[in-house]
């Protein structure tokens, strides 16, 4: 089944609007920060891959051609990975599979996106003017989720709130609104109904790394290592008669052959804390019924009861999450980077206390691309019993 | 460079079926048609249902159309319900090639389809991939792929490594080659000349040199180990895959040379026996001769019997095509062993190296 693979170096810039740096420079400060952690240079790197949402964003065609020289790839493979949202996730992915395969030792993971370069909106309508953007097509299946589960209107607000106090104690995050409050979420102006301004991510400049590695190079790394013990990818048609856009078949697949993969058999006990990727702030309930965490029609309940908290049973999001920051290319794999630094303990303020294993995610297009990881602290985790 | 990127990693990985759409000028159609139509007759020649392939991996770029998100479209045509294991790259398809092969490595899926798919006709190509160079330096000169390529083509008469004359000789050739290709755009015969006697349109370069964009696709089925000879009495293996990455500001190369395919081909071990054919993805006539050199192609290997880029480049596909070339002569017995090639970039800036062989 390949060999091990682990997280042994993350890197992030700020994700506020980087006006300050280059598309190059951007990619540049999050893959020397990762080298650092990793104990490594850009010498040291077998291979590059590089993840990011559509060109378009910012205007450059197959960017892995001007970034190379940034990217310290010159002399190397780099390789471009695009799967819509999900690509940060499905980036992590691929890397691992490099390392997995026998054939790379150290590979450099590094998604980014420069918002402020372009109109994200427009993009995301593909390519024409006055389209309604993700929330537009996400809305009304948050309304179905919301009358399919009968959650009440708070629930959103109350992620919405969750987030953004979670992101006060991460420095990078794009948003630290220090007010935020229910009042403030449901006061903010309706974009699509039934949700607000504050229920929604911002656009954000940013680049994340990550090096991946061998076993053997992993164990002589100087910090701790984020073993990836499983990984998952599901996609899904965009639309077709009878599709549940809600309950989406390719995410409850990802996560049944994720968890099978990983040997678990109670996500919700077994996880320790979660990144999801959720720019709207009902993706929170419905992912975690999504993906098999909570029982169908369950998910708000979770949320409602301050699980998903930073001090609750279920952590989601302790970074802020995509509700927090969103160059979106980067989204991803910022998800699958904060699962990874938790299980190291290297969460700074916002570190689950005992964290051992976690899960990082990403969805993308119309709901239709899922990519998923499992990382331990551990090579072999010790599951708890859910019996 | 640390780790031997060359070592086997042991599991024997075989193409063991290849489809490409023609070549065409203005395909009418949208592209998943395209891609369907590979994906279907892939599915067709091999007998195996959709759900019998593991993972799928596609390679093609949304500037071709001009839509971003324009891949996720492709997914109709490769079939998407129940849902599947795939992933994609903006990249060319023999980058998919590369990505599937490493994934077939790790040993727990055993057969992937990839598909490299492009229908630039509705935009200006040249247009389009000049916002391949760097948004800050370059792309403000508004240097297009054709206009480096003239560079590159000059600094190769500077350096009396080539003449125009070797330039049209490619083309000849090319056109000559193509003529028995059904699936070849351009098929029309002119002699050395005929062709030199037409005006620049990037000197040194004539409208002739620069490859036909086309819209078209291609897709190959990978299999891992003893499940591939039954598939196929004569599987093409990948002996070995490696691409390399230079320098993108030209100033700061040797734009005569290509260290970056002298690597790949030493890690893909293209020296390691007699190659009998070469398919190189050759999208300006004097590319032909920069690849051949790096490569250390001697006489006995036959380049481009296909035609190559240059009787039809549809954009993506380009680099597998030149696998699926030289694997359906491995698969048909009309060579043992061969090398595809594909780039990617200006001036040859990006280049993967497959070294593929039948059985004996």
């Amino acid at each position: 089944m390949g060999r091990p693979c682990a997280v042994i170096g993350t890197g992030q810039t700020d994700y506020r609007k980087r006006l300050d740096l280059t598309l190059d420079g951007l990619v540049r400060w999050a893959a020397l920060e990762a080298l650092e952690d990793a104990g490594l240079t850009f010498g040291d790197v077998d291979a590059v891959v590089i993840g990011k949402a559509p060109d378009a964003l910012e205007g450059v065609v197959m960017p892995e051609l001007s970034l190379a020289d940034a990217l310290g790839a010159v002399g190397k493979p780099i390789h471009r990975v695009h799967t819509a949202g999900s690509v940060g996730a499905a980036a992590a992915i691929t890397g691992a599979t490099m390392v997995e395969s026998g054939r790379y030792d150290r590979v450099l993971v590094v998604c980014y996106e420069k918002q402020s370069e372009g109109n994200a909106t427009w993009a995301l309508s593909g390519g024409k003017s006055g389209g309604q953007g993700a929330g537009g097509t996400f809305a009304p299946w948050i309304r179905s989720y919301i009358q399919r589960s009968g959650a009440p209107e708070h629930i959103g607000w109350k992620v919405a709130v969750k987030d953004r106090q979670n992101a006060l104690r991460n420095p990078h995050a794009h948003l630290h609104i220090e007010d935020i409050s229910i009042e403030k979420v449901k006061e903010s102006p309706m974009l699509w109904d039934p949700l607000h301004f504050l229920e929604s991510c911002p656009s954000s400049d940013g680049a994340a790394a990550v090096v991946l590695a061998s076993e053997e190079v992993a164990r002589a790394s100087p910090g701790a290592p984020a073993w990836v013990i499983a990984h998952a990818k599901r996609t899904e048609f965009a639309s077709f008669p009878g599709r549940d856009a809600v309950r989406v078949q390719a995410g409850v697949d990802c996560a049944s052959v994720l968890y099978k993969k990983a040997g678990i058999t109670d996500p919700r006990r077994q996880i320790d804390c979660a990144e999801l990727y959720v720019p709207f702030s009902w993706y929170e309930p419905m992912w975690l019924e999504g993906h098999l965490i909570a029982r169908e029609g369950e998910g708000w309940r979770m949320t409602e009861a301050g699980d998903t908290e930073l001090t609750g049973s279920f952590p989601v999001n302790p970074s802020g999450g995509v509700l927090s920051s969103n160059p979106i290319g980067a989204s991803g794999l910022i998800r699958c980077l904060e699962a990874a630094n938790q299980v190291r303990g290297r969460a700074g303020d916002y570190q689950v206390d005992g964290a051992r294993i976690a899960l990082g995610h990403a969805y993308g297009g119309a709901a239709q691309y899922f990519a998923m990881w499992i990382v331990s602290a551990d090579l072999q985790p010790k599951l708890a019993d859910h019996s | 460079m640390n780790g031997d990127t060359t070592r086997s990693t042991g599991r024997d990985v075989a193409i063991v079926t290849v489809s490409q759409t023609p070549s065409v000028a203005a395909f009418d159609g949208p592209e998943p048609v395209l891609v369907m139509r590979c994906v279907n007759d892939i599915l067709n020649q091999t007998g195996l249902e959709r759900s019998e392939v593991d993972f799928t991996i596609a390679g093609s770029c949304d500037y071709n159309s001009g839509l971003p998100f324009a891949f996720v479209m492709n997914l109709d045509g490769i079939g998407a319900w129940p849902p599947v294991y795939e992933s994609h790259v903006e990249m060319d398809g023999a980058w998919a090639l590369f990505e599937a092969w490493l994934r077939l490595q790790v040993g727990d899926v055993d057969t992937a389809l990839v598909i490299g798919s492009g229908r630039p006709s509705p935009g200006n190509h040249r247009e389009a991939f000049a916002l391949q160079t760097d948004p800050y330096f370059m792309a403000p000169l508004g240097l297009d792929p054709t206009s480096l390529a003239g560079l590159q083509a000059r600094a190769l008469l500077d350096r009396e490594l080539a003449t125009e004359r070797d330039f049209a000789e490619v083309v000849v050739r090319s056109r000559q080659a193509g003529a028995s290709n059904p699936k070849a755009m351009v098929t029309e015969q002119a002699s050395v000349e005929e062709l030199m006697a037409q005006p620049y349109v990037a000197s040194p370069l004539r409208a002739h040199d620069v490859a036909p964009t086309a819209d078209g696709a291609a897709a190959v089925l990978l299999v891992a180990g003893d499940r591939a000879r039954e598939l196929r009495e004569r599987p093409a293996w990948i002996r070995g895959i490696d691409h390399r990455i230079e320098s993108h500001h030209p100033g700061f190369r040797d734009l005569t040379d290509s260290p970056s395919i002298r690597t790949a081909a030493a890690h893909a071990g293209a020296a390691d026996g007699p190659i009998d054919v070469a398919e190189l993805m050759v999208v300006h006539s004097h590319e032909e001769l920069i690849v051949r050199r790096s490569l250390g192609l001697g006489e006995q290997t036959v380049v481009n019997p296909s035609g190559g880029p240059l009787a039809g480049d549809p954009v993506m596909a380009t680099g597998l095509v030149r696998v699926a070339e030289v694997a359906s002569r491995i698969m048909d017995g009309t060579v043992r062993r061969g090398v595809a090639h594909a780039s990617s970039g200006a001036c040859l800036q990006q280049n993967l190296v497959s070294v593929l062989e039948g059985d004996d």
